[in-house]
């Protein structure tokens, strides 16, 4: 095994342990996939008709439900982050040599494919409740690289927020404030009907613009300049994130 | 009363394990001192452990045992002092240091979402070693401790002393020529105790080394070699088992008598001794050696005196904490 090699198979073995990790914990996969179906159904069936959003309700609101099937999803890599450090394991990885990084690239990794999962489940029941997209191929190759952008930029801050926590308890928590966000942007209902501060609040906050390029994506209307604010919000919350949970793997650790 | 035996472990000769390409010292450490904020854990700590030997670090919660482990297993860095354990320096050789070691901490660390199995098998995968022959490793070590049948189960679902096994089968899966074990049966039952103690006796018959913490005088005097006793950070005693417990005062034969006249007449021949008419015993200060214990039981016989039980009692953990700290082990420092 040569030296460079070693951290990309580490974290390998690590993404596998994460991945099995979210098999055997149902919660997790409910809280990924199922909740935000739940609140998509709420929202378009129950409440959509009420809001006059300018156009077909369920259109208007896919791409905040894809946020939601991401956020929903990282109470569970809170707490797995917190339970890997507080728990002993990370002591035994540790005398073992394991790569630095590899413990927390695994975490990043699964949280990733369990956000895959969530938004494949969110759009297959866009299209059965409805929606319909006339974006072109490149349109939904940029609406993915935004998504990926996202799911990686929150994986990176909920790793650093579990890790950070004192408790695994606790770690589910701090992401709380991650999944209200998108409800206070323009996910549900358009910021401009919000009422005053709430609405400058959701104007300027990071989910607004990645919701407003996914949307515009997905609408065959592509605005680049909410892409560009989109990615810039993901790359500075990802390298928050990253330094953030190197720093206190180091000091943990 | 400060009987401290200083350099007992000095000119110790190894017994072995020389051929597995190691020095015949396994771990060494000079005032080694470690300090979280203003509190002193570790207050200038010596150690030498010859290879293929078990050491024990015995002493009450709160010594600073973990911490001495710690250190030595590079988890935490010293503030003063040097520490070589296979020859490497801890300091500025972690990775040739962890190459040689394992550790089997005092919470078992084990995954509890994955099986028995998977466990094993995670570490093999970490180690990065051949898939047929990990294979082989998972097999043997869970055989070995007993684990095969349930091995696909989760951990989750194991009791006490079964994840305390399997935390100790991951360790060997990198085959450690030196092994610290801290505190590894705190909470076990009697029975998960001896199954352990064996399983640490097959380890050094292989060759291992093994620093063992333990918070119970029976368990050092049953594995160790050589035991260290810990306080408030500081070595306080150094010994064999044996020379340990001599270091304390306390030991005594119990004679038991079938009447008051017997009591009264053993009383009266045998000096230093005291007499408890309740229950007819008779309590006799002695070393415990064979030789005193014959010079006893001949001055009895020239008596004629009928004993009807004779026991020899030597003192536990709390003794030996009372003789050489003037504090019993029990008693919490709130420093």
């Amino acid at each position: 095994m040569n030296t460079t090699s070693k951290p990309l198979a580490d974290s390998r073995v690590m993404l596998r342990r994460n991945l099995k990790h979210i098999r055997r914990n149902p919660v997790t996969i409910f809280n990924g996939a199922l909740m935000p179906v739940v609140i998509m159904l709420l929202f378009v069936y129950v409440l959509g008709n009420a809001f006059n959003v300018g156009e077909h309700y369920i259109e208007y609101a896919t791409p905040g439900l894809i946020l939601l099937a991401i956020t929903y999803g990282l109470a569970g890599t809170a707490v797995s982050v917190n339970s890997d450090m507080t728990k002993g394991i990370i002591n035994r990885f540790k005398v073992m040599n394991v790569s630095r990084g590899a413990v927390l690239n695994g975490h990043v990794a699964a949280t990733m494919l369990g956000s895959s999962v969530a938004i494949a489940v969110i759009i297959g029941m866009a299209f059965a409740l409805g929606f319909r997209s006339p974006a072109n191929l490149p349109d939904w190759l940029g609406a993915v690289g935004i998504i990926a952008a996202t799911a990686f930029a929150a994986a990176w801050l909920t790793v650093a927020l579990g890790m950070a926590a004192k408790t695994p308890e606790s770690a589910g928590l701090t992401v709380v404030p991650l999944i209200l966000l998108p409800f206070l942007s323009s996910a549900i209902v358009p910021a401009a009907k919000m009422g005053q501060g709430v609405r400058q609040f959701a104007q300027y906050q990071p989910f607004t613009p990645i919701i407003e390029s996914l949307r515009g994506l997905l609408a065959g209307t592509p605005s680049g300049g909410y892409a560009a604010a989109a990615l810039a919000w993901c790359a500075g919350i990802a390298l928050v994130g990253y330094l953030w949970s190197r720093a206190t793997f180091t000091k943990r650790a | 009363m400060s009987p401290v035996v200083s350099g007992a472990c000095q000119g110790y000769v190894s017994g072995g394990a020389d051929d597995r390409g190691m020095t015949s010292t396994a771990i060494a450490a000079s005032g080694l001192r470690k300090a979280f904020g203003d509190k002193i854990v570790l207050d200038g700590i010596d150690l030498d452990v010859p290879a293929g030997t078990v050491f024990s670090l015995l002493g009450p919660n709160g010594a600073g045992k973990t911490t001495a482990v710690n250190v030595l297993t590079t988890l935490i860095k010293a503030d003063g002092g040097t520490v070589r354990v296979a020859g490497h320096d801890v300091a500025t050789d972690a990775r040739a240091v962890r190459a040689a070691i394992g550790v089997t901490g005092q919470f078992a660390a084990v995954d509890d979402l994955l099986t028995g199995e998977e466990n094993l098998q995670l570490m093999v995968d970490l180690h990065h070693q051949r898939a047929s022959e990990g294979k082989q490793v998972v097999t043997s070590l869970l055989e070995r401790f007993e684990l095969a049948e349930s091995a696909q189960k989760m951990a989750a679902t194991y009791s006490g002393g079964m994840r305390r096994k399997l935390d100790l089968a991951m360790t060997l899966v990198t085959r450690p020529q030196i092994i610290f074990l801290d505190e590894p049966t705190t909470g076990l039952d009697p029975r998960s105790r001896r199954t352990m103690w064996n399983i640490v006796r097959e380890l050094v018959a292989d060759g291992v080394t093994v620093f063992l913490t333990t918070q119970y005088l029976e368990e050092a005097d049953q594995l160790a070699d050589q035991i260290a006793v810990l306080d408030q950070g500081h070595l306080v005693a150094e010994g064999s088992p044996g020379e340990l417990k001599r270091q304390v005062s306390g030991s005594h034969v119990r004679l038991q008598v079938s009447d008051i006249v017997t009591l009264e007449a053993a009383a009266g021949i045998l000096t230093g001794s005291t007499a408890d008419h309740a229950t007819l015993t008779l309590r006799v200060p002695s070393d415990g050696k064979a030789k005193s214990l014959r010079t006893l039981l001949d001055r009895l016989d020239d008596h004629s005196i009928d004993v009807a039980e004779f026991s020899v009692h030597t003192p536990d953990l709390d003794d030996v904490f009372l003789a050489l700290t003037g504090h019993p082990s029990t008693e919490v420092n709130a420093r």
